[in-house]
């Protein structure tokens, strides 16, 4: 039970920048067969910045973050109504060819997930599933895609051995190239940093800067120090609910709602 | 005397729960007692050792056993007995290419039919089916591997190698025999029992067992591995293939090694269908003979002593496979971690 006044209808974003929306949500709601996890949520998100979605355990974040590339549909009695506009385009249409919308949103896990192949294959895995490269032209997005993660120095002696080898930290920035290594337009992390020390963590966050240059990135995040420090934007849900949604400062200085307030000074959660 | 009781006759429960912790807070660890822990665990360890070793002393025994029963066999034929076709009682010439043959053969066709047929059982019922549909399907198959194989044997016999002599049979020979190359294997009268039968009915047999090995090694694939994968917009096939499949890799080789092992030990039902016959044939229409089921047909009125131990011998040539299968099993599962990439 909350005693809290929420809103239900439109949060807004009143900083939005220049920058263009990429995704929007518009009145979606999520059931995990009766449960109703996510309650009409209505959400724009700005292109070329991150995006943070905080909020206490069970609150439905990381369930909207897995509508943006249909993941849920692997397991029956998900459901998702409303729409979420990529560019456009409906995702969430029964029309939607999934692969091609996975291939334009890529997503990072809580838990580093390197396939069982060498480090070369992980990163051109995905890439072979689209394109046809020649030797020379694989190599080339290879090498990119571990530059772009800040992986290349790292392995770049040692592509021939399993992912698995390399230390949690590594092996989440793997994931990371691996992902952006298909060029998506969108990158999902959910908790990419739940897994790893401090140092790995910085590593990744400081990566999830440089990338915001070329992806739009959306993160689930328990942590609300690293919300702040890395995101544009931050959304508070609560109990399937969008409370607040806005500019990072603001909702870390002077959110609107009580909630987000309470939630952000740790009175709750 | 009921519950209650002996609950009103006992103090409350609340003072008893604080007795107990203060009971063993006042004591701290003695001596004697981390003695007597140790001890357990020398014990312990001990016991589980002598018991991996007997194993072993096991092992070792049989192979000295097989050995020397077999001694007059191996002194009398030596090398020949591998490849020499002929197995006559009345003259004491034995060798032992046709039982060997129909082995090899009939082990071959059960897992050339079983694997695929398994692989996708497995799959089905971990990736694609309904869920309504997981246990049913789950239990059939495990029901299966508890049939007794003598019930196959019969099965085999009086149900299958009827219809198969009548409907299969005439339509592999006419169409597959004038195939080049492969011709021979599928030349011969329609005879319902033979080679073929028995390992189709080998198959059957170890379906069960290599699909609820893969389907149990498929079940420990971590969701989120498998996540990942289909988050890079791989469809269901490409995820099998390139995570799944190398994932599990030697639970599936252990799950298709069960099978095989028990594809070229089976006996009963072998015996029923392959014909027991000691001619050497290349056609799998025709009857032939395998290592087990010469042994549990001869075993009993082999009365000269060279029977007797080329029998044996037999027995040890079933062994020397089973292991070299077990050795190439292992081989193979090198090679592929070698594909991999290095651990380090």
């Amino acid at each position: 039970m909350t005693n809290y006044a929420l809103p239900t209808q439109h949060a807004t974003l009143e900083a939005q920048d220049a920058a263009s929306e990429k995704l929007a949500v518009r009145n979606l709601n999520f059931h995990y067969g009766k449960f109703h996890a996510l309650k009409n949520i209505n959400l724009s998100i700005p292109g070329n910045r991150v995006t943070a979605f905080i909020g206490p355990s069970g609150c439905g974040k990381s369930t909207l973050l897995r509508t943006f590339n249909r993941m849920y549909e692997l397991y029956p009695n998900q459901k998702a109504d409303g729409e979420i506009v990529l560019d456009g385009e409906n995702i969430l249409d029964a029309r939607q060819d999934l692969n091609r919308l996975r291939a334009k949103v890529g997503m990072v896990f809580q838990k580093p997930t390197p396939f069982p192949m060498s480090i070369f294959d992980n990163i051109a895995f995905g890439v072979r599933l689209y394109e046809r490269l020649s030797t020379h032209e694989m190599n080339d997005r290879v090498e990119w895609a571990l530059k772009k993660a800040a992986l290349w120095n790292e392995v770049k002696d040692k592509l021939k051995q399993s992912g698995n080898s390399l230390s949690g930290g590594q092996q989440q920035r793997l994931c990371i190239a691996r992902a952006i290594a298909v060029k998506p337009e969108v990158v999902l992390l959910d908790e990419p940093a739940s897994a790893l020390d401090p140092i790995s963590t910085a590593h990744i966050e400081e990566l999830i800067h440089e990338l915001k240059e070329d992806y739009t990135i959306v993160i689930v995040t328990h942590n609300m120090q690293q919300a702040a420090r890395v995101s544009d934007c931050t959304a508070y849900m609560y109990l399937g609910e969008l409370i607040e949604f806005g500019n990072t400062d603001t909702i870390f200085t002077t959110p609107k709602q009580k909630a987000t307030e309470d939630y952000i000074t740790g009175k709750f959660g | 005397m009921t519950d209650t009781q002996v609950m009103r006759g006992s103090p409350p429960a609340a003072a008893l729960a604080k007795k107990i912790p203060r009971q063993n807070m006042s004591k701290s660890i003695s001596d004697a007692t981390l003695k007597r822990q140790h001890l357990g665990d020398k014990l312990f360890r001990g016991t589980t050792r002598m018991f991996a070793f007997l194993v072993f002393a096991l092992l070792v025994a049989i192979i000295i056993s097989l050995i020397q029963g077999a001694w007059p066999a191996l002194k009398a034929f030596g090398f020949k007995f591998f490849y020499a076709a002929e197995w006559n009682p009345v003259t004491d010439e034995f060798g032992a290419l046709v039982p060997i043959f129909g082995t090899l053969a009939t082990s071959a066709i059960a897992l050339l039919i079983g694997v695929p047929v398994s692989f996708g059982i497995a799959l089905f019922l971990t990736e694609l089916s309904p869920k309504w549909l997981r246990r049913p399907l789950g239990i059939a198959v495990e029901l299966l591997a508890g049939i007794p194989s003598i019930i196959y044997g019969m099965w085999g016999l009086f149900v299958f190698a009827p219809v198969f002599q009548e409907h299969v049979q005439p339509w592999l020979i006419d169409h597959l025999s004038p195939l080049p190359m492969l011709g021979f294997l599928f030349e011969g009268a329609p005879m319902g029992i033979g080679i073929l039968t028995a390992g189709i009915i080998l198959a059957i047999m170890v379906i069960p067992f290599i699909a609820s090995v893969m389907r149990d090694v498929f079940e420990i694939v971590p969701p989120l591995l498998k996540e990942s994968a289909y988050g890079l917009g791989a469809t269901t096939w490409e995820v099998v293939r390139h995570v799944v499949l190398p994932y599990t890799k030697i639970g599936v080789v252990g799950g298709i090694m069960l099978g095989l092992g028990r594809a070229l030990g089976e006996t009963m039902a072998i015996t029923f269908v392959i014909g027991n016959a000691h001619q050497f044939s290349t056609s799998l229409m025709m009857p032939g003979n395998s290592i087990s089921s010469a042994l549990a047909n001869e075993f009993n009125e082999a009365t000269s002593e060279l029977h007797i131990a080329s029998l044996i011998e037999l027995g040890l040539i079933l062994f020397i496979i089973t292991f070299i299968v077990l050795s190439l099993s292992k081989l193979l599962l090198m090679q592929l971690a070698k594909r991999e990439g290095k651990q380090t």
